[in-house]
């Protein structure tokens, strides 16, 4: 009986192995040799070497990291008010359902959507109008990038907190109300720290994506913001230049893996981020 | 757990259910229509061809007509060098053709087996791309140009395309996002070529693109006919074609191509080397050459046609519609993208990205 059961297991992990082989290590690796093979020069740091002692390319990686970094601030000032309200909730899985609902609808479409609400003739701009503050160019602004990338990322930044949050023993904060802590000293030296597992899956759900959007800086930025996802698609469609798009892509890959290094506690794994 | 199976599978009959429904429309299709058991791909870019042409095309000729689309040429060039589907039939543009061409993607077409080369016009033919038209046969054609609102802007204002620079337009021009096109227009205002290949023309005219920087409002792609149609821009750098439906969209938007010249862009029929069904191929072509269907098309779609014998079919108000048949002074000055090299591809979208990076 137990024999079975170990060679089903192994057998599971087997098939799960090639998976990630196939699927996972092997692409990683064609996008490492594709960076380094340059077309008709053959094995080469060229590539490398180009990105790092690039302006544009560099100001990029700023542009994406700094970007990233606000909307992932921007959405856990907004995630964690909202999740630490949601427990609080009598019809929790009823309000939760509706912060899950906007991703079930199309990246491109909200996006749309939006074009919609920001444009000159749009909902926000007729109602700020009417209240007699004549209409503002709200389009193609860094404002209404942040506020789309923000709003799409949402879900993604409340779903692990509140998992956090909800498996926090209730009798903690109580015990911490009891020995006479204010709520402020209870949420920040109680709750805080014990949703920090929901907080940091939080942040690199977000982050991460956040790093290489590119179709909403076009459609909602006009072009004015340019992140290195902008660069990748223009590599690998227009100048099919694909060797230095992969490039673009190790590097962004590598800036993910630092991010998920910093942002994971390598001294004990607790069962929070669950999503 | 239990519950969570009978979902999965709920979902799984769904999708057999889908299936099945989908396999038994296509068979009753396919008994429909007659045929020689040949299906054509015709591998053309979205919406660009009148859909009952395709049907006629299907019951006189007893081919079948599978319809597949692209959105860019260099995807389409990607799809056909990579094989997998074997496409009888592709639209790549001008420059594209050259590329192809390079690549051994295309079949040298069989001039004997071609009806209707007579009606195309003679402007058209033998151009930079195919010299002799060997490769290629030209479907439509088109200008880039500027694309503006009548009620904010005069269009008389913009006899060049320098007039872009103009303070009065301040935060109100929307470019499309092409490195191509973009830095074409400031060379053309410079008096160059839009092919030019010379770094110091292109670093001049990468400086005068930057400072066009304070009267962009955006760089977008195919959503700039949506932004002009709302209002967003008050003018635009785009296409005829894109143009056009924009035009459709909003009454006050007018198109004009600058007398300083631009762009003509040319789509053209090819047969890809590996196509598996080159006589039905050359039936639609043949088919496509035909000045009535030619002429039916063109309405369809708006674009000019480069079929001259089409062209005299079509309505007066159409022909004399000097935006999309500018007069012949001005299709003098127009000029054909030649294809770059990787090189060169890559010192204009360099230049361009800069441009972009660079804050307004």
């Amino acid at each position: 009986m137990n024999k079975t059961k170990k060679r089903f297991t192994e057998a599971y992990l087997g098939i799960y192995g090639l998976w990630l082989l196939a699927f996972v290590v092997a692409p990683l690796l064609l996008l490492l040799v594709q960076s380094l093979n340059l077309p008709g020069q053959g094995f080469s740091f060229d590539n490398y070497r180009d990105f790092f002692t690039s302006g544009p390319y560099l100001a990029m990686t700023v542009n994406s990291i700094w970007y990233a970094f606000l909307i992932t601030l921007i959405t856990l000032a907004i995630s964690y008010p909202l999740a630490l309200c949601l427990t609080q909730l009598k019809h929790r899985q009823l309000w939760l359902l509706l912060v899950i609902l906007p991703t079930w609808i199309n990246l491109l479409l909200k996006t749309y959507a939006f074009i919609g609400l920001l444009g000159k003739g749009g909902l926000l701009n007729q109602s700020l109008s009417a209240m007699g503050f004549g209409t503002s160019q709200l389009l193609f602004t860094n404002g209404a990038f942040l506020l789309v990338a923000a709003y799409i990322e949402l879900p993604f930044m409340v779903l692990p907190i509140y998992n956090a949050l909800l498996d926090i023993d209730p009798l903690l904060p109580a015990a911490s109300r009891d020995l006479g802590a204010s709520s402020f000293q209870t949420l920040k030296k109680v709750v805080w720290p014990l949703s920090m597992p929901g907080v940091k899956t939080g942040v690199q759900t977000v982050f991460i994506p956040s790093l290489s959007l590119f179709m909403i800086t076009r459609l909602i930025g006009g072009n004015k913001v340019i992140t290195l996802g902008t660069a990748i698609e223009e590599h690998f469609l227009v100048t099919q230049n694909w060797s230095f798009g992969s490039t673009i892509g190790v590097v962004l890959i590598i800036a993910m893996a630092l991010t998920m290094a910093l942002t994971t506690d390598r001294k004990k794994k607790k069962g929070g981020g669950r999503k | 757990m239990k519950k969570l199976m009978m979902t999965f599978l709920a979902i799984l009959a769904l999708i057999a259910a889908l299936l099945l429904l989908e396999w038994g429309l296509t068979a009753s299709r396919a008994q429909h229509s007659s045929q020689k058991g040949d299906t054509l791909t015709f591998y053309n870019w979205g919406d660009y061809i009148d859909p009952s042409i395709l049907t006629d095309f299907e019951k006189t000729s007893g081919y079948k007509v599978d319809y597949q689309t692209f959105d860019s040429n260099e995807a389409m060039y990607t799809k056909i060098q990579q094989g997998g589907t074997n496409y009888d039939l592709a639209v790549p543009s001008d420059y594209m053709v050259a590329k192809m061409k390079k690549a051994g993607l295309l079949a040298k077409l069989d001039k004997s087996k071609l009806t209707g080369m007579d009606n195309l016009n003679k402007q058209f033919l033998n151009q930079s791309f195919d010299r002799g038209n060997h490769y290629s046969v030209p479907y439509f054609w088109g200008t880039l140009g500027i694309l503006y609102n009548r009620q904010k802007v005069n269009g008389a204002d913009l006899k060049s395309w320098s007039a872009l620079w103009s303070e009065r337009y301040k935060n109100r021009v929307l470019l499309v996002d092409s490195a191509r096109d973009i830095l074409g227009m400031t060379l053309l205002s410079q008096g160059k070529s839009v092919n030019d290949q010379n770094k110091a023309d292109l670093a001049a005219a990468q400086g005068k693109l930057s400072s066009l920087m304070p009267n962009v409002k955006a760089i977008v792609g195919d959503e700039l006919k949506l932004y002009m149609a709302q209002g967003e821009g008050d003018l635009a750098v785009t296409y005829s074609g894109e143009a056009k439906n924009a035009i459709e969209k909003n009454g006050d938007l007018a198109y004009t191509v600058p007398e300083d010249g631009s762009n003509l862009w040319l789509d053209n029929l090819v047969i890809p080397k590996s196509a598996k069904h080159k006589q039905a191929a050359y039936a639609l072509i043949n088919y496509l050459n035909r000045p009535d269907v030619a002429a039916k098309n063109a309405q369809y779609i708006g674009y000019a046609t480069a079929n001259r014998a089409a062209y005299e079919k079509l309505p007066k108000n159409v022909q004399n519609d000097r935006a999309f048949y500018p007069k012949q002074s001005v299709l003098d000055k127009l000029q054909v993208y030649q294809n770059f090299d990787q090189y060169w591809t890559q010192k204009y979208n360099d230049a361009f990205l800069e441009f972009k990076l660079g804050k307004s």
